[in-house]
């Protein structure tokens, strides 16, 4: 058995899905980012003038294209994973010769595909709106592929648990936006008082947006290090509980 | 003869405590045209579940070609196509795609897998339709579909949940003919069906299943010697007297129709014979109703009184 293949089918179905359906996977971040840009950048980030040593322009740009990066590499694996269940057609994987891990790779792989595509589309509409400067171009690519395998991998646990298609609107709406918002995408912490400076940094988007930002900008609210073992350490525990569902069926399996 | 399935005291309860299976054994050997039938919720869905690993045992061990599903779940399961009873391909994507991704999950590469998908396409008379989406197909076209997409790893056992339901007449006896020549060729085929004169013209061998337990397994040959009566109706020239039949029990349903039930022991041959000599003409003659069908009911029935 060539799981080489196997994986290359699951992310080939799943970059598919995702552009033959463009208008609704690839427009939208790039209309609501050019949205955020008018009234957060330029309107009332005029007004705001500096943070972290920079324009305001400039400091939310690597926080709001991380936003897209969560939002989209989350996003593409819940409600892909969740309809492949509702039509039942992963049945069609589960039947096959694939070992699990290559089902998780093939997901997550869809869902990072899209989150990195929707973050360079996002960089490419901030240029209409601000200079971007790049500080260290490794640290922005490594960030961006590892945030958003937490997200695909976040996504994908919350498909297998999902019963409808609310369910997989529920964790974006009450704990990844309000994380996401609260997770220094538009301020850098250190604007707060120290109790809840420490209370952002049980936050783990915070970690992720200030990795990427450092990227870019140099500056950062944690330390990179740091930054780099938290995400990691997101991957290890969610990929461990996407194998053992998967591995038992739970959601899958009667 | 080598053994392609082989179950033993297999039992399944799912959650809730309803036991599917209670511990069914049934082999199946290699080259075989199998039929497993039973009435809705009997337990062919589970047994079939089961064997693909898209329902966990609860008990009982289950191989396929001698390899165990618990030791070596992947090798056991490339030797497997499964046709399901409910259409569980994406919708919304191209037949082609549908047929290529699912050879990738048996690590077919693109290439043969393109060369396949467009000999079962064809073979089906889904060629044309090959860039349209699934949800585009009509009922008939989506069970070839399905039956395409199990082939597409040419499988040694191919297992098909009712293939047949709601599909016409001369699709489903090109279906038939499709399902023969693979057999033919050496595919071993496990049938399901509700169509009881589908199973009794193709399977060679059949197991009953009733209430989770198997309650016949024979060879198709046998278990219709066991039919002790069977039905015929009979369309005459129309008369208008009573039809006398000595040591036949007879029906006259009409002034131009008969039915009679015959024993192992009496001949049509009798029938005619006294007809004729009443001056009656036979114009056709048909079963009332399926030969196994007539048996299937009799087997269900008295395993559903030992309950």
């Amino acid at each position: 058995m060539n799981n080489g293949i196997a994986l290359k089918s699951i992310l080939n179905k799943e970059v598919q899905r995702f552009m033959r359906i463009w208008v609704q996977t690839l427009v939208p971040p790039a209309i609501t980012i050019s949205l955020y840009f008018i009234i957060f950048g330029s309107l009332i980030g005029s007004r705001i003038g500096e943070m972290g040593g920079f324009d305001y322009m400039s400091f939310i740009v690597p926080g709001l294209i991380m936003m897209s990066v969560i939002t989209n590499s989350y996003s593409n694996v819940a409600s892909s994973f969740f309809s492949a269940k509702w039509q039942r057609n992963v049945e069609e994987m589960l039947v096959a010769p694939v070992p699990n891990w290559v089902i998780v790779a093939g997901y997550v792989g869809g869902g990072m595909a899209r989150g990195i595509l929707v973050g360079l589309i996002v960089t490419l509409v901030s240029l209409f709106f601000v200079d971007i400067q790049i500080h260290n171009v490794w640290i922005i690519i490594a960030t961006v592929a590892l945030t958003s395998a937490v997200f695909a991998l976040g996504g994908l646990i919350n498909a297998i648990f999902a019963d409808s298609f609310d369910d997989i609107s529920i964790i974006p709406t009450f704990i990844l936006t309000p994380l996401t918002y609260l997770g220094g995408v538009f301020y850098s912490i250190s604007l707060l008082p120290e109790f809840w400076q420490d209370v952002s940094k049980v936050n783990p988007i915070v970690y992720m947006v200030n990795a990427f930002r450092y990227g870019f900008l140099g500056v950062s609210d944690v330390s990179i290090t740091t930054a780099f073992i938290v995400i990691g350490l997101f991957i290890t525990v969610l990929f461990t509980i996407a194998m053992t569902l998967i591995s038992k069926g739970i959601g899958l399996r009667s | 003869m080598p053994i392609a399935l082989e179950i033993t005291a297999l039992q399944k309860t799912y959650k809730g405590g309803f036991q599917a299976l209670k511990g069914i054994d049934l082999t199946v050997k290699k080259g075989d045209f199998f039929a497993l039938l039973g009435p809705n919720g009997a337990g062919k869905s589970t047994t079939i579940g089961v064997i693909t690993s898209l329902v966990n045992k609860t008990s009982g061990k289950v191989k396929v070609f001698g390899i165990d599903l618990d030791e070596n779940l992947e090798k056991a399961k490339s030797f497997l196509g499964l046709v399901p009873q409910e259409f569980n391909f994406n919708q919304f994507e191209p037949l082609l795609n549908i047929l290529v991704n699912q050879a990738g999950y048996y690590g077919v590469d693109r290439k043969t897998a393109l060369q396949r998908a467009e000999k079962y396409l064809k073979q089906l008379e889904l060629w044309d339709k090959r860039h349209d989406a699934g949800r585009m197909l009509s009922g008939g076209m989506k069970r070839r579909l399905m039956i395409a997409r199990a082939l597409m790893h040419e499988p040694q056992v191919l297992i098909l949940d009712e293939p047949t339901a709601g599909v016409d007449i001369e699709v489903r006896r090109t279906m038939w003919d499709f399902l023969r020549e693979l057999n033919k060729q050496g595919v071993t085929i496990i049938l399901t069906t509700h169509y009881l004169e589908e199973a009794e013209m193709l399977c060679r061998n059949i197991a009953i299943i009733n209430h989770g337990e198997i309650v016949e397994n024979t060879d198709m040959k046998s278990l219709l010697a066991q039919l002790d009566v069977e039905s015929f109706v009979l369309d005459l020239s129309p008369i208008a007297f009573k039809i006398e039949l000595k040591g036949i029990v007879s029906r006259q349903l009409d002034d131009h129709t008969l039915e009679i039930e015959l024993t192992k022991k009496q001949t049509l041959n009798n029938v005619f014979e006294q007809l004729s000599q009443q001056q009656v003409k036979v114009l056709s003659m048909r079963n009332k109703s399926n030969r196994l069908e007539a048996l299937f009911v009799d087997l269900i029935n008295k395993s559903t009184e030992k309950k």
